[in-house]
């Protein structure tokens, strides 16, 4: 399968709406795109599995590579492994419902769109290059879209919010860039991922350059103390920027913090790991406490983001096989789940106008559909059984528990603390919010429209699919991680 | 067909019927889905009858632990993963049979007791999926598949208890059930992995051979680590058993138990008396072998944390009101008794009279204690309170109520020939052989069970006469009779199973020991507090009121329920709320986000201040160029000579 067609649907799609005339056309074209992306990517998994099924045990496949500035050596530079599968089959996923969920967007419905579908494109770039100058370039035409959808179509104080978004994600951005940049130099004049992967850096310059990707990549997903611009972002953000920002673009982080400066940098992983742990342990239960105090929903849900995408983190810097399959799986679970809870808070702010929790209750008498759905995302982020989270945090916990010194053992525990903690925050907002006595300002309110409830029904599928069989997940990430591993292994 | 595909189908039953109602119940079967969950139960429970009847009748004198299949659900390391599968044991067995037929019991009485409630089918939509995951939780194979269960089943509870929604009252309540076993789980969630972690597999039969073969690697590399002087298996087993304590409301973890009887009646009789609140009971008994043969320290905890609940639930029960909340603490502590019967025991033969004695009193208990809520149920339904002060002279109006209620209280007294006399005898005997304290501990504990559950059935039944308003109307459908009069035989004839012959610890039969002399005293003690109820609840009087004021600091703090839940709110509100919770959204808001902000204020302010430097004035520019070549030429001149 040619993985051009990956970027090619999306920059036509992009392409065709700025060509098109009406909102009702923008609306249609946007989602046939999206959900030809769907099937894409579902072509992919299929191509994939058929590949591997086939004996082809290459670490990349579909490779494909185009030159494009020789002098330097860039390279278009594709190719696609397990790890890469799953987060292009979450992108298509928040795409199709993000696109849904907006379709009463009145105001610039055209540029609105047009920013939704050139976020994804990044995305989907990021998730294929093999050469560090495109994964950069990818990543940043993601970034750009953000500022703009917040600062346009966002509420309450969204040129701050906008504003720090944007800067921190390009300090971010900045950090990854001189990181690069070492790794081009010191790797003989390469960018090529592939390359890379196969010099071993000397320890010097592996304890320089790791923490500069490291972080640099972890202000994009959320690393304590640079997760600020979450709340504020989230908050302000319009439902399907939200639904982006935490489904996809905290998700670039984790990709690269684990395929850019764990794997290429393993000296520098093995030094900083306990850094990253602690880090990683203080945004899980601090985040949770944190979010046990908030009053907006959307609060609610970006501290309690800050939170789970922490499982992430701290698996990567567990460094062991079963702790980064489940911080893999942590990222596609949390995709899919938090761009749920932020659609289902849009819903809900669409036709209460207000996000704050106490002036809320008893929604599910006349919103059945909403209330349900927002009662299950609620479940699936406090690790219930059955659904996506619970198999993350699980694979995550358990693979911590493989190291046997008294450091581990405690950040693990606390890490498990917070299942109590986040218990306590759902319950609190699902039970304030759909149950309870019903306000009457309330009692004429509609159910879910059919973009809504398809957008539901797309992610919670998702999450089920995660959450009742787990096994095809964990066998497609598998490979990849083993990769990493050997990686890991190879120094001491 | 095999019979493993039988097996698979007695929770796969009531999955559909989850699926099949939760998605169309509303739309399709709103006065149908009632029938369609008890059909779907009913299919589940024949099965489970039949799979009991091919497992006990076969001729072998060990019974087996078996797995009937598995499924790899979650491959985590090459030693370690979930497996979907069930597993076929005496108590497992056992545990089908008790779990499908309560559930058929409460399904067709709450045909006429939920008959016209709005969310009619959401109710047996929950009610299946409540099956469906207590079924699986008896089926593990699996310990991290027990886990998974086991939060489908607080789940479920929480639902069901939070089903009237739009009462803060039962949400709060469902809040708290949650919340507090979730609390509970994660020690069971970190026992999990310390016990994985040692014995290298989450298999339920690799695991106990492992952890019960004195040569085993994995027992002793358990058995010797050390943490804060406790090894790691009996911290493993006690984490273990917190969740077993959270999710039986052992004290001090019971305290969701009591306000869990916000959910409707026949909810509270089958979760949160027969069949979930055993869970725990039900875990310990799983891992049985490794606490007896590997960690009798663990298991004295068990032992004492059972007996102390046993009694203070006792104390509480007798001065409670509300007629459900009595029967709340009556369960937590019959839940006692199961737990401290385990605990008292010891492995293989006739040193395990313990273990049979609990799963033989889980048995009779699931039977009178659900009958006792489904006939409390029927009283509610037709006094539509439930206070005691309400009732009074019931046993005219609600004469199968009446006779049904009298023979669950008589089983649950201890009274021969009901079925909680035999379970309860066994449970004396081994805490008796084994443990004395605990012997007299349980002995005064089953006099004070009579007294309570006798002063309930006097103040409902007798007592002053009925105060009827409103229009008279009957004791309630067929539907809701029947589950009454199958549920007293049941009570009536459970304990003349031969309940030996099929569990025990090392599978070989036991014989039933039950003696007429060491009967005598528990028999008389139950009398006497029949008889105490009897002088002071039969009729009318200010006895209660006099006894009360008697022993008034102790009434008092055991009405108040000796203040653990204030206790509880102290320590979530004003500690984890305003000590943690808040400093941290503030730390976050100030410190952390004020950092960053200042870093990008101080950039702004920098670069605010350099910028006046380019005013782009010639004379300033020459000013500027001036003062440099002065500063300059001092410090050549000067400093650097």
């Amino acid at each position: 399968m040619n993985l051009l067609l990956l970027i090619g649907i999306p920059l036509v799609a992009a392409l065709a709406v700025l060509a098109s005339r009406n909102a009702k056309q923008v609306r249609w074209i946007s989602l046939t795109g999206a959900t030809a992306q769907l099937i894409a990517s579902f072509a992919l998994l299929f191509a994939f599995k058929t590949e591997r099924a086939a004996g082809n045990t290459a670490q990349m496949l579909f490779e494909q590579k185009h030159a494009l500035f020789p002098a330097w050596n860039i390279n278009f530079h594709l190719g696609v492994d397990g790890i890469s599968i799953a987060m292009i089959l979450l992108t298509s996923f928040v795409l199709v419902a993000g696109v849904l969920v907006s379709w009463n967007v009145e105001k610039m419905t055209k540029e609105f769109y047009f920013l939704l579908i050139l976020l994804a494109l990044g995305a989907y770039g990021f998730f294929i290059s093999l050469d560090l100058f495109i994964l950069f370039f990818f990543l940043e035409i993601s970034v750009i879209p953000k500022y703009l959808l917040i600062g346009i179509w966002g509420s309450g104080k969204k040129e701050y919010s906008a504003n720090k978004l944007a800067l921190m994600l390009m300090g971010g951005s900045a950090l990854i860039l001189v990181g690069m940049l070492g790794l081009y130099f010191e790797g003989g004049r390469s960018f090529d991922l592939l390359q890379l992967s196969k010099m071993s850096f000397d320890t010097t310059t592996q304890h320089i350059l790791f923490p500069l990707l490291f972080i640099g990549f972890g202000v994009f997903t959320a690393l304590f103390p640079f997760h600020t611009w979450v709340p504020d972002g989230h908050s302000s953000a319009p439902t399907a920027g939200s639904m982006f920002l935490a489904g996809i673009s905290m998700k670039l982080g984790g990709y690269g913090c684990l395929r850019v400066a764990t794997y290429l940098l393993p000296e520098g992983a093995k030094e900083y790991a306990n850094i990253i742990i602690v880090l990683s342990a203080i945004a899980i239960l601090y985040g949770a406490f944190a979010t046990m105090m908030q009053k907006d929903l959307k609060y609610i849900n970006a501290y309690s983001s800050v939170s789970h995408v922490g499982f992430s983190l701290l698996g990567i810097g567990m460094l062991t096989q079963t702790a980064m399959t489940g911080a893999v799986m942590q990222m596609v679970s949390h995709g899919v789940m938090t761009a749920l809870f932020f659609a289902v808070i849009g819903m809900i702010y669409d036709r209460t106008h207000t996000r704050m929790v106490a002036d809320m209750g008893g929604l599910m008498k006349v919103m059945p559909f909403v209330a349900t759905v927002f009662f299950i995302v609620g479940l699936c982020s406090l690790g219930l059984p059955g659904l996506s989270g619970f198999v993350a945090e699980m694979t995550v916990f358990v693979g911590s528990w493989e190291h046997a010194d008294a450091f581990h053992r405690i950040a693990t525990i606390a890490a498990a603390m917070s299942i109590v903690v986040t218990a306590v925050y759902i319950l609190r907002a699902v039970g304030q919010t759909v149950m309870g006595p019903i306000k009457n300002e309330y009692i004429q309110l509609k159910d879910a429209n059919w973009n809504e409830k398809l957008a539901a029904i797309l992610l919670l599928a998702g999450i089920l699919a995660i959450g009742i069989a787990p096994f095809w997940l964990n066998d497609l990430l598998k490979p990849g991680i083993e990769v990493i591993m050997q990686k890991l292994a190879s120094v001491n | 067909m095999n019979s493993s595909f039988y097996i698979a189908l007695i929770p796969l039953l009531p999955l559909a019927g989850f699926i099949l109602l939760g998605l169309f119940g509303r739309s399709f079967f709103k006065n149908s889905s009632g029938i369609i969950g008890t059909l779907f139960l009913l299919a589940s429970a024949a099965l489970a009858v039949y799979v009991a009847y091919d497992y006990f009748s076969g001729s072998a004198t060990i019974r087996p632990r078996e797995i009937a299949f598995t499924y790899t659900w979650l491959q985590f390391s090459d030693t370690l993963s979930i497996d979907m599968g069930v597993l076929l044991d005496p108590i497992s067995v056992m545990m089908l049979v008790v779990v499908t037929f309560v559930s058929l019991m409460v399904h067709i009485y709450s045909l006429g007791y939920m008959k016209g409630e709005e969310r009619y089918p959401t109710y047996y939509a929950f009610l299946s999926l409540f099956t469906f995951s207590m079924l699986g939780l008896v089926m593990s194979s699996n310990l991290f598949q027990i886990y998974i269960f086991w939060e489908l089943v607080g789940v479920s509870s929480f639902l069901l208890i939070g089903f009237y929604y739009n009462k803060p009252s039962a949400v709060a309540a469902a809040k708290k059930a949650f919340i507090v076993t979730r609390f509970a789980d994660l020690g069971f969630l970190i026992g999990i992995l310390i016990l994985s972690w040692y014995s290298g597999t989450l298999d339920f039969n690799t695991l106990i051979a492992r952890m019960t073969s004195p040569e085993s690697d994995q027992l002793k590399s358990a058995i010797t680590s050390s943490f804060l002087g406790l090894s790691g298996l009996t911290w493993a087993l006690l984490l273990i058993f917190m969740g077993g304590a959270g999710k039986s409301a052992m004290f001090p973890l019971h305290i969701w138990l009591p306000d869990a009887m916000e959910g409707p009646t026949p909810v509270s009789a089958l979760i949160h008396a027969a069949t979930m609140v055993v869970a725990g009971v039900y875990l310990v008994a799983r891992l049985f072998p490794v606490f007896a043969i590997s960690d009798p320290a663990a298991l004295e905890v068990v032992a004492w944390v059972g007996a102390v609940s046993a009694v203070i639930a006792a104390v509480i029960a007798c001065t409670q009101t509300d007629i459900k909340r009595v029967l709340a603490y009556s369960t937590m502590s019959q839940i006692g008794f199961m737990m401290f019967a385990l605990g008292v025991s010891k492995y293989g033969g006739e040193t395990g009279l313990g273990y049979t004695a609990s799963m033989f009193h889980l048995f009779t208990h699931a039977m009178f204690k659900a009958l006792l809520f489904l006939g409390a149920g029927a009283v509610i339904h037709y006094v539509h309170s439930n206070e005691m002060k309400d009732m009074g002279g019931l046993r005219k109006y609600l004469p199968i109520t009446h006779i049904t209620f009298l023979v669950a209280c008589l089983a649950i007294a201890g009274i021969p020939p009901f079925a909680g006399f035999f379970s309860k005898e066994e449970i004396l005997l081994a805490a008796h052989e084994n443990s004395p304290a605990i012997y007299w501990i349980a002995l005064f504990t089953s006099g004070l069970t009579a007294f309570y559950m006798f002063r309930l059935y006097f103040s409902i039944f007798w007592n002053k006469p009925a105060h009827l308003h409103g229009e008279k109307h009957g004791e309630g459908g067929f539907a809701m009779m029947l589950p009454l009069i199958l549920l007293g035989i049941g009570a009536a004839g459970a304990g003349f199973t031969p309940f030996g012959k099929y569990v025990s610890t090392d599978g070989s039969p036991l014989e039933s020991h039950i003696d007429i002399g060491f009967s005598a005293l528990p028999v008389a003690l139950g009398v006497v507090g029949i008889v105490a109820a009897m002088w002071l609840y039969l009729k009318p009087t200010n006895r209660p009121e006099k006894l009360a004021a008697s022993l008034s600091s102790l009434y008092k703090s055991a009405y108040h329920k000796f203040y653990i839940d204030e206790l509880y709110l102290f320590i979530t509100k004003k500690v984890l709320f305003n000590l943690v919770g808040r400093p941290a959204a503030w730390f976050d808001r100030n410190v952390v986000d004020g950092l960053m902000n200042l870093t990008g204020n101080s950039t702004e302010a920098v670069s605010g201040a350099i910028k006046k430097l380019q005013s782009g004035k010639v004379q300033q520019y020459a000013i500027y160029f001036l003062g440099g070549v002065i500063v300059l030429a001092v410090l050549f001149i000067y400093v650097w000579k």
